[in-house]
């Protein structure tokens, strides 16, 4: 149902400038409060043969929606270009780029061969500085994957003038949700992380919420009404296969994650009214509890080096964060400010819990450093919940959902310094998203 | 005594308002004027009970309502029931899940120490998954924090 397209990645050696070039001043410090985006031109990749024309734009066009996204770059159209890119191999005339302001430049050239194989080389050039950015890169995969490798070429400029690692080449998967509130139908579906191909994994014949990827990528974890209660599922993504994970009869088990080696699952299980935390061994399925308490346990978040557990628990009267040793024992609470606090989200980095917070009537996503300290409110609104974080931790992609009868829930994405909130596209409504890992 | 007043206050709308002999609603069967029939149960008897804000514990008439519950249940040997825990949409998908597993328990739990047999009943929560009322206001919010009892004839298996 999806294909895996390979692609490879293969260093062009085209009079290609010492890797100096790479800490010159072409640098965006993505840390920095506040930002004017760096002004770059991406003029449509040049054909290398007929069958290619169409596809030199798309790409071009796609590696500029990828780099404007972040609200870090803003392409200067084509329009104002002086320079028109007629061969890759030429110089290129850096002072009609300069005229324009361009700092950065990407140029490229596209064929495709009569079996479907595309082929793309890029070359990064910093203007003002008179040189490339890096080497020369060569990208091959099939017509159909062409997607991928814009997203792959706007992931090596984003990482190449930010030093951070990129995230366009990656996806999402969602809860699809259609129909007024008291009827909702849902269904899991998965496209690319701009919204682009979006594919169903289940039909809506019964509720499923909150799918979670493995750390590879190629699984997810699921809760699913199908039997009339919620129980996991695990999904292989390319077969679209399923199987229940959790199934123990007088109980309901939901909140899925992996751990980061894809080896254990935590999840809440709830018997008799109460909500604890359990772990189960995903090849054996023996499962084991890792807390016990009357108070309600979920939402629990490995950190990513696997050794502890971020949750949320009411065991204080209202829900908060805390973190336990992922093999159990007295959780720390972290979470002190008013409200109510939920969802926690371990950062790929490490660094950063983000959450949900309910305050005074609102809702907020939020990021907070692992010891609670450092508490910033990312964004407001009636209802925004359950953060998931871009694979390079710089961009968090959550649900809203407006107020109301006529209240309908969409993805959006923030900047974790709460800059560049923008909505997902998706078509219909959507909710519950988790961002897949880096792809390979 | 005000329990008493409320029972028969609800006894006396839910009687006037279905005095047509077949009615069908959520799916309840028979006829709302047979006492052993589900459609009687969910509404003469009350297949619900409204809890109050981020709470599972049961209110005086919520227990009023159980108690009906129970009798009916025991009277009417051949049923068995779904309890379903239900939330408004204030909280997260996460929390509201384990929220209407507290209530529908304390459903169950009542109904248990009211004599009802416990492989008779099973529970489930949809936190905040199937709002009754869809409006963004207290007066949706409190008819959606409820617990629902689900009749339904044979073994729940």
């Amino acid at each position: 149902m999806i294909n895996r397209i390979m692609i490879f990645l293969a260093v062009l050696m085209i009079w290609s400038p010492p890797l100096s070039a790479q800490t010159g001043p072409l640098r965006i410090e993505i840390t920095e409060g506040v930002i004017e985006p760096m002004p770059y031109a991406v003029p449509d990749l040049v054909p290398a043969n007929s069958a290619a024309g169409e596809l030199a734009s798309n790409i071009a066009r796609v590696i500029a929606s990828d780099l404007s996204g972040t609200g870090l770059f803003r392409e200067i159209p084509a329009n104002a270009h002086i320079s028109r890119i007629t061969s890759f191999q030429s110089p290129v005339q850096f002072s009609d780029w300069k005229a324009i302001n361009a700092q950065a430049l990407i140029t490229g050239s596209v064929s495709v061969d009569g079996a479907g194989k595309l082929v793309v080389q890029f070359r990064l050039y910093d203007v003002f500085a008179g040189q490339e950015l890096g080497q020369g890169l060569q990208l091959v995969g099939t017509t159909e994957g062409w997607r991928r490798i814009a997203h792959k070429v706007a992931d090596q400029v984003y990482s190449r003038i930010t030093g951070e690692g990129g995230y366009f080449d990656s996806r999402v998967v969602f809860v699809a949700e259609t129909g007024p509130k008291d009827k909702r139908a849902k269904r899991l579906a998965i496209m690319d992380y701009d919204g682009a191909n979006v594919t169903y994994l289940t039909d809506s014949s019964a509720i499923v919420l909150a799918p979670r990827f493995s750390p590879t990528g190629d699984k997810v974890l699921y809760t699913s009404y199908e039997t009339g209660f919620p129980r996991i599922y695990e999904l292989d993504v390319a077969s679209v296969g399923r199987r229940v994970l959790e199934s123990q009869e007088g109980t309901m088990s939901f909140a899925p994650r992996f751990s980061p080696d894809g080896r254990q699952v935590v999840f809440s299980l709830s018997r008799g009214g109460n909500t604890d935390l359990y772990v189960m061994d995903v090849s054996s399925g023996s499962s084991r509890r890792l807390t016990n308490a009357p108070s309600i346990e979920t939402a629990p978040s490995y950190s990513p080096d696997g050794s502890q557990i971020v949750f949320e628990s009411d065991r204080s009267g209202t829900p908060q964060l805390y973190i336990m040793a992922a093999s159990g024992g007295e959780p720390r609470r972290i979470s002190f400010g008013k409200g109510r606090y939920g969802t926690p989200v371990w950062s790929p980095r490490g660094d950063l819990i983000a959450f949900t917070k309910q305050s005074k009537g609102r809702f907020h996503i939020g990021v907070m450093r692992i010891d609670g300290s450092e508490e910033q409110l990312l964004t407001a609104s009636f209802l925004d919940e359950g953060p998931s974080w871009s694979p390079n931790g710089r961009v968090i992609m959550f649900t809203r959902e407006t107020q109301g009868a006529q209240g309908r829930a969409s993805l959006y994405s923030v900047d974790i310094t709460g800059r560049n909130l923008r909505q997902v596209p998706t078509g219909t409504g959507a909710s519950d998203p988790a961002w897949s890992p880096l792809q390979n | 005594m005000i329990l008493l007043a409320g029972l028969a206050l609800a006894a006396c709308t839910n009687a006037d308002r279905f005095n047509e002999d077949t009615v069908e609603l959520n799916g309840a069967q028979g006829s709302a004027g047979d006492p052993t029939s589900p459609l009687y149960f969910q509404e003469t008897v009350g297949d619900r009970v409204l809890f109050e804000v981020d709470q599972s514990s049961l209110t005086g008439t919520a227990m009023a309502t159980l108690d009906g519950q129970a009798q009916w249940l025991t009277t009417n040997p051949e049923y068995t029931a779904v309890i379903e825990g239900h939330a408004d949409e204030q909280g997260t998908r996460e929390y509201n899940l384990a929220l209407g597993a507290r209530r529908a328990n304390a459903v169950q739990e009542y109904l248990l120490s009211r004599g009802v047999a416990g492989n008779r009943l099973k529970v489930v929560s949809f936190g905040k998954e199937r709002p009754i009322e869809i409006c963004s206001e207290e007066s949706c919010y409190e008819q959606n924090r409820r617990a629902v009892t689900i009749i339904s004839s044979g073994l729940t298996g």
